[in-house]
């Protein structure tokens, strides 16, 4: 259970090894929490994962696998994890940023991006939803990106998938309203992670701990979108109003 | 496979939370009116389990669980007073306002009181109260002589404390949280009166070691005791009430006619929305002290009614709503006479996080009771109110509850509502008693509450 500050006691991690959502659970008390999953591909990562959150106090870290692809497989894993207790906070956190130029030449890698990006966030994202439902309270958090805020010639293909699932999580979460589970949609600029290692920097770029702290305080707060950094919320409304040539000269 | 959508609201579903109005949790509400009723319900429960709630007054967590089967025993509220033994069989639905109604016209009042009468029987039983009189009379459990309750196999069981095999279950089910069963009915002694008013004495004390030193020494003669605590000012001064009831000989001639009359009031409603930002230090600082100003610098056998001398809280109908939409939490911790420097701390640590709080209310407790989970030992007990969303309140909390745990003190459940489940099984050694007898009354886990999901009871 959350407690009445907004702490929870158990977070399920989908997408395991994400930095940006390990930063987020590192950044939660780390007294009150009693159970932490990992979900995502047995690899040598989930493994330093589970390592790096038990080493820094937190008990109750386990991982539990996860292809965010084999969306057959969904069902059983988010019963098998809400079957053993009550989850407070889902960070839905998976996603790849695959490679625009490749792409375009071979859809088959877009179609990948697409189908780990969106398919798979549906297809776990309704599963989820539903158990918080059954369990009356909760909070699922959506990392999308504001590459989904407006397409852009140079990475349309991941940010069609974001689009599509920040979409998603905004009807998610007001299909949940009342309903004592609640959707957060989190949309970061770039964030030097490995998933951006060796791109050239962005604007307003900033660090996995800085979206930590303002989705933590976001879940306290009940918010239903956060930006990160914040004023970024701003830079995209300006953004989305520009006309498409000034745009796509812009955004080349 | 169904084609109803598993993400829309079911019959009867709605948003629970505590007084505090913090963690809201969604369950299905059932009204039931009978026993039958309730034991059907506990037979047919889903995974979620079941759980009474009563009028929702305890702050935290302890009367919601989220997915469950909530059941409302409103309509269980008949009366039965014995006039010339002075026991009364009541429903637990009941609530003290009911009661008073019923009962103080024929010359009876409640054993034990909280701050406030909209407490159902069923809750002041589960959460085992305490009034001012605990330093004299213990607590609600101490009053009961029987209970009926509905176990975690749907059976009815009649409990007594006098009765060797059921007098465990008795004392697991006072203060047992309703996780022991459902309470249908109870029976418990009234306290025989011959006026509505309450004869009180009030004393401005100019710090806080005046409060407790005054407390210490003349306490034992008074029935009813309670100190307010300005939380703003940094002395601590505070105003101390004290009495009993008047008999109808202490009232003016022309009263003694209608001594028992009795019409309670709530004078006020708080607006439905407030804005988060109204009670700041300064809105407190004036209220506090404007109350302390309020009070009588010495007066002695002042007459008043009872509801003015008990409940407070009453006087303006959710009140609740003035900490504005991220609710609030009630800080109640209890430490022994040895520790009672704890007490100072508190009121610091408090106003150091800019934690202010409206009541903010001190009272010695007398003896314990044999409930495991009941929350009263003898020593000091400390309540205040601070809005949930202060910046490093948890962090101040968990400090506080160290020194308290440590000092061998503990929290209320009935206002807790962020403590760890390690503070808690700390702080009430008889707990693993507790869960046995627990066991044999609901041996498969039907009753729950997000309470005792978050504490791991």
């Amino acid at each position: 259970m959350n407690d009445a500050l907004g702490d929870p006691q158990s977070v399920l991690v989908l997408g395991g090894t994400s930095e940006i959502a390990l930063a987020t659970v590192l950044a939660l008390p780390r007294n009150r929490l009693r159970r932490v999953v990992l979900a995502g591909r047995p690899s040598p990562a989930r493994d330093a994962a589970v390592t790096l959150l038990s080493g820094a106090g937190i008990a109750g870290v386990s991982a539990i696998d996860f292809e965010a692809r084999s969306t057959s497989e969904h069902a059983a894993l988010v019963n098998e994890v809400f079957d053993a207790g009550d989850i407070d906070v889902v960070l839905l956190a998976f996603g790849v940023l695959g490679s625009q130029d490749e792409g375009e030449a071979n859809p088959d890698l877009a179609v990948e991006v697409a189908t780990t990006n969106y398919t798979g966030a549906v297809s776990v994202g309704l599963r989820v939803a539903a158990r918080l439902k059954d369990q009356g309270h909760g909070s699922l958090v959506v990392f999308s990106s504001v590459a989904g805020d407006r397409a852009r010639r140079s990475n349309f293909i991941y940010g069609s998938t974001k689009a599509g699932l920040d979409a998603f999580a905004q009807g998610l979460g007001d299909a949940l309203h009342g309903s004592g589970a609640h959707v957060l949609v989190v949309r970061p600029g770039m964030v030097r992670t490995k998933m951006t290692t060796g791109l050239p920097e962005a604007p307003m770029t900033t660090d996995p701990d800085v979206v930590a702290k303002i989705v933590v305080a976001g879940l306290r707060r009940g918010k239903n979108t956060v930006y990160a950094p914040g004023p970024l919320r701003f830079v995209m409304t300006a953004l989305k109003t520009l006309p498409r040539p000034v745009f796509r000269r812009l955004s080349q | 496979m169904s084609n109803q959508s598993p993400l829309r609201l079911g019959e009867g579903e709605q948003l629970l939370t505590g007084w505090g109005r913090t963690c809201p949790s969604l369950a299905k509400v059932v009204p039931v009116s009978t026993v039958e009723q309730v034991q059907q319900c506990i037979k047919e429960s889903g995974p979620r389990g079941v759980l009474a709630r009563g009028l929702g007054r305890s702050y935290g967590d302890a009367a919601q669980s989220g997915g469950a089967c909530v059941l409302d025993l409103k309509v269980m509220s008949t009366i039965a007073l014995n006039a010339s033994t002075g026991n009364v069989r009541v429903g637990a639905g009941a609530s003290i306002h009911d009661l008073l109604l019923a009962t103080v016209p024929a010359g009876f009042f409640v054993p034990v009181t909280a701050g406030t009468r909209q407490v159902t029987v069923g809750g002041a039983i589960a959460a085992d109260i305490h009034g001012k009189n605990h330093h004299v009379e213990g607590s609600f459990g101490n009053h009961v002589s029987e209970i009926q309750l509905v176990d975690g196999r749907g059976e009815t069981q009649s409990l007594t404390p006098d009765d060797p095999v059921t007098r465990e279950r008795f004392w697991a089910t006072v203060g047992g949280m309703g996780l022991t069963g459902v309470m249908t009915e109870a029976t418990f002694k009234m306290l025989p009166i011959t006026s509505s008013m309450m004869s009180v004495d009030t004393e401005r004390c100019a710090d806080l070691d005046d409060v407790m030193s005054r407390m210490i020494e003349r306490d034992s003669q008074y029935r009813y005791s309670v100190a307010w605590i300005d939380s703003v000012a940094a002395t601590g001064r505070g105003v101390l009430t004290r009495g009993d009831h008047a008999t109808a000989d202490q009232l003016p001639a022309a009263k003694r006619a209608t001594a028992l009359d009795y019409g309670p009031k709530a004078l006020a409603s708080a607006p439905g929305l407030i804005p988060g930002g109204l009670l700041n230090k300064l809105t407190i600082r004036a209220f506090n002290e404007a109350w302390f100003r309020k009070a009588p610098k010495f007066e002695q056998g002042a007459l008043q009614p009872i509801s003015e001398f008990f409940h407070p809280l009453d006087f303006v109908q959710d009140w609740n709503r003035v900490y504005g939409p991220g609710g609030f939490v009630q800080y109640q911790f209890v430490v022994p006479d040895g520790a009672a420097e704890i007490i100072g701390i508190a009121l610091r640590k408090l106003q150091s996080v800019g934690a202010p709080s409206f009541l903010t209310v001190l009272k010695r407790f007398g003896a314990a009771n044999p409930a495991p989970l009941s929350f009263p030992q003898p020593g000091w007990t400390l309540a205040a109110d601070v809005p949930a969303g202060i910046p490093g309140l948890a962090t101040a909390l968990d400090e506080l509850d160290e020194l308290v745990a440590a000092a061998g003190g503990r929290l209320y459940l009935a206002k807790d509502s962020r403590q760890s489940p390690e503070m808690f099984a700390r702080t009430y050694p008889l707990l693993s008693k507790w869960r046995q007898t627990r066991d044999e009354l609901d041996p498969t886990g039907v009753f729950t509450s997000d309470l005792a999901r978050r504490l791991a009871l």
